[in-house]
């Protein structure tokens, strides 16, 4: 661990370009996920166990598009239209009659849902590892010490734009004010005359399809296989929770936080503690929340 | 396939229905003490039995090693069969599908052995599932040749009915080491100064494949600069490979399974990792050629056996004549998996222990298999006393302009080793 950390320090400082560009592009794909989660849990206050399901279900009909010879890149607003009517379906089918029951209802059905989508995906595609390859070339920094993969670098554009096209959708247009309605107060909303139904079915709908757009980057930059959602979906729970909810640039800055708190802790303290990393970052947030909480409380009292 | 119903059920069939619960334990007991005698040869056909993954996740493996048993018993049979005590027997196998679970594998063996009376066994397909089978032929005192299962639990437990023809798994990556102390003896450098970079999987597997290269390490005094483990999704390595970067290694080793494979090429493309030598498990089931290119070229890749290699024997010539006769035999192939090929090794060497035991006596015939030193297509065969196979070496490949050429051991290698690799990212 130290002679990792003195590498860092002494012997190539600029290493730490190269995991800060890592994490930053890794994370640009985490907020997607987290970003739709926190749409769905704020707006239908459905907390969505298939998020990353839905993440690499985008990822394989990437790969399956570009077994027809569509370039990945050009397959994301194909996949985002798809992942969306599936997103509806699903509503219709299954989030629709648990949406007004409690909390664990929800979560079984969503884990349900993950579960099948996770055989699904193996029964079509089997269960070997896919990515859906670019092409495109990597750029040396640094005498070669420090690469940047253009993928990476479209990627992270890609993510922006979605990203900004989501919150300008919600901000100005007529279904994204009604949705922000909805969140607020679903009765107030229906008295005035939105149908909550249909935004909930929206909303559900965006969610699968910004995962689904995301699943296409991570098949881009990263591996899929059908039992890789969960650690998609743990980070989003994870980065949802230490925002907080309808927190946007809250769930910015956490997912891309996360992302290079991951490449860090990959480095200094050993590649299987990769993944700890999202849990062990959950836990500090609750406990900080709680002090947050107990001061809180004795300046009420 | 080959499935046989065994006279035993015949005999339970007169049972009357009216014997008493002890009587049929009793005459149960008999006809388990009866059965071997009458079932393991059957009028001029000796029986071997097979629990196989024929269905389940190591279905199209165990299929590979289906066609490789039957291939072999076909050409021994028609080649005249096996010769026992002067008389001249046919070779058969049972087979049972154990679903690709070990524990089925345990039931169907022991179901071989009690109530079909087999007495010589071939092994399941993968490691797990041989692990189940081996405690049962030690029990029943039944040797066992097995060609799919490489862990080394197999073979630290004191089994004595167990032989593997295949190398273990801490031979895959094994023989990388001996080439990088080669390269640095040739290049006036001394193999103690070689530095080696390590990233495995968490599992038992690749673990298992750790410690043969420490083992083969400590023999060089060669000094490790990076031992990681793989996250447990092994979607990411990036950060390993960072660090390999930075430290520069002479060799870097990694295993994963195909997944690691995966993720290993595509980031060492990504991040143009230039280490002069680089050995990896699992390129072939990655396809890391079609998916990743040029950059994929000069990995070294381990394989049991390939189809250039200039091993022979009298059953089926050589190497590539074996290769020739499997492809015609069944469709669908374009390369012969080495799994069938071991598989058919296996039955060669039932058909040299019977021989030389004289007797079907399934005791001598199990002295027979451990004193085997014999040489097949496939390789030399000769056991250890933990009963793997201690002759065959691991084969390297490496990939050369998109194609896998054997570079070493170097007694058997068809092209030259290039080195520092060259690829091109």
């Amino acid at each position: 661990m130290f002679d990792n950390l003195s590498l860092l320090t002494q012997l190539a400082p600029v290493l730490n370009v190269q995991l800060l560009l890592d994490g930053l592009f890794v994370g640009a794909v985490f907020v997607l996920a987290a970003y739709g989660l926190a749409l769905v849990w704020g707006v239908m206050n459905v907390k969505n166990l298939a998020q990353g399901e839905y993440v690499i279900m985008g990822g394989y009909f990437a790969w399956h598009l570009g077994t027809f010879g569509i370039h990945p890149v050009l397959s994301l607003p194909l996949v985002f239209g798809l992942m969306f009517v599936f997103g509806w379906v699903v509503y219709l089918l299954v989030i629709k009659w648990v949406i007004s029951r409690d909390l664990f209802t929800s979560l079984l059905a969503t884990f349900g849902i993950a579960l099948i989508v996770q055989q699904a995906l193996n029964l079509a595609y089997g269960p070997e590892v896919r990515t859906a390859e670019a092409g495109f070339g990597t750029n040396r920094l640094f005498g070669g010490l420090v690469t940047v993969a253009d993928i990476k670098l479209i990627s992270f554009g890609l993510c922006i734009l979605l990203a900004a096209s989501v919150i300008v959708f919600m901000k100005k247009s007529r279904m994204g004010q009604a949705i922000r309605a909805t969140a607020q107060d679903p009765r107030a909303a229906k008295i005035m005359g939105i149908d909550t139904e249909q935004v909930y079915a929206f909303t559900y709908a965006l969610n699968a399809a910004i995962c689904g757009a995301a699943g296409v980057i991570v098949s881009m930059i990263w591996v899929i296989q059908p039992f890789y959602g969960i650690p998609h979906s743990i980070r989003a729970f994870v980065i949802v929770t230490a925002a907080g909810l309808g927190n946007i640039p809250g769930v910015i800055i956490a997912g891309l936080g996360l992302g290079v708190a991951e490449q860090y802790s990959g480095f200094v303290l050993g590649l299987e503690f990769q993944q700890a990393t999202a849990l062990i970052l959950l836990l500090l947030v609750l406990i900080w929340r709680q002090i947050q909480l107990a001061q809180h409380r004795q300046v009420v009292q | 396939m080959t499935y046989r119903k065994e006279s035993v059920r015949t005999h339970s069939a007169i049972l009357p229905r009216t014997f008493s619960g002890l009587v049929l334990a009793g005459a149960a007991a008999g006809m388990i003490a009866a059965g071997p005698a009458g079932a393991k040869v059957e009028g001029d056909t000796i029986i071997l039995g097979s629990a196989n993954s024929l269905t389940g996740k190591y279905s199209s493996n165990g299929i590979d090693t289906q066609n490789g048993y039957d291939l072999a018993i076909k050409k021994i049979n028609e080649m005249g069969g096996v010769t026992v005590g002067g008389k001249q027997y046919k070779l058969a196998v049972t087979y049972y599908d154990d679903e690709s679970t070990p524990a089925r594998t345990a039931q169907l063996l022991e179901r071989l052995i009690e109530q079909d009376g087999v007495q010589y066994i071939l092994g399941p397909y993968s490691s797990p599932t041989t692990i189940a089978a081996a405690p049962v032929v030690e029990k029943y005192k039944v040797p066992m040749v097995e060609a799919e299962g490489a862990s080394r639990a197999l073979f630290n437990k004191g089994y004595k009915y167990t032989f593997a023809v295949l190398s273990t798994s801490e031979q895959y990556l094994a023989s990388a080491i001996g080439l990088a102390a080669e390269v640095a003896e040739k290049n006036g450098k001394k193999p103690s100064d070689v530095r080696v970079a390590m990233i495995f999987e968490n599992d038992a597997f690749s673990q298992d494949v750790r410690a043969g290269v420490v083992e083969d390490m400590a023999k060089y005094d060669m000094q490790v600069i990076l031992d990681d483990k793989m996250p447990s999704d092994l979607s990411d390595i990036s950060a390993s490979l960072t660090k390999v970067k930075a430290l520069k290694p002479d060799l870097l080793v990694i295993s994963g399974h195909n997944k690691g494979a995966v993720t290993a090429a595509r980031q060492i493309k990504e991040l143009q990792v230039e280490v002069p030598m680089i050995a990896m498990t699992h390129c072939e089931g990655a396809k890391v050629i079609d998916q990743f290119g040029a950059s994929a070229d000069g990995y070294l890749c381990p394989t049991q056996w390939a189809e250039t290699l200039s091993y022979s024997d009298e059953y089926f010539g050589s190497a590539a004549e074996y290769d020739k006769l499997f492809k015609e035999t069944y469709d669908g192939y374009t390369t012969v998996p080495y799994q069938a090929a071991q598989a058919s090794a296996a039955v060669l060497v039932w058909k040299d222990a019977l021989e030389r035991a004289n007797s079907l006596d399934p005791q001598k015939v199990r002295d027979a298999l451990a004193a085997t030193d014999m040489q097949t297509f496939y390789g030399q065969i000769k056991f250890s006393e933990a009963g793997n196979n201690i002759a065959k070496p691991m084969v390297l490949r490496q990939i050369q302009n998109g194609e896998y050429n054997v570079v070493a051991p170097s007694k058997w290698a068809s092209h030259e080793l290039v080195w520092p690799r060259e690829a091109m990212y």
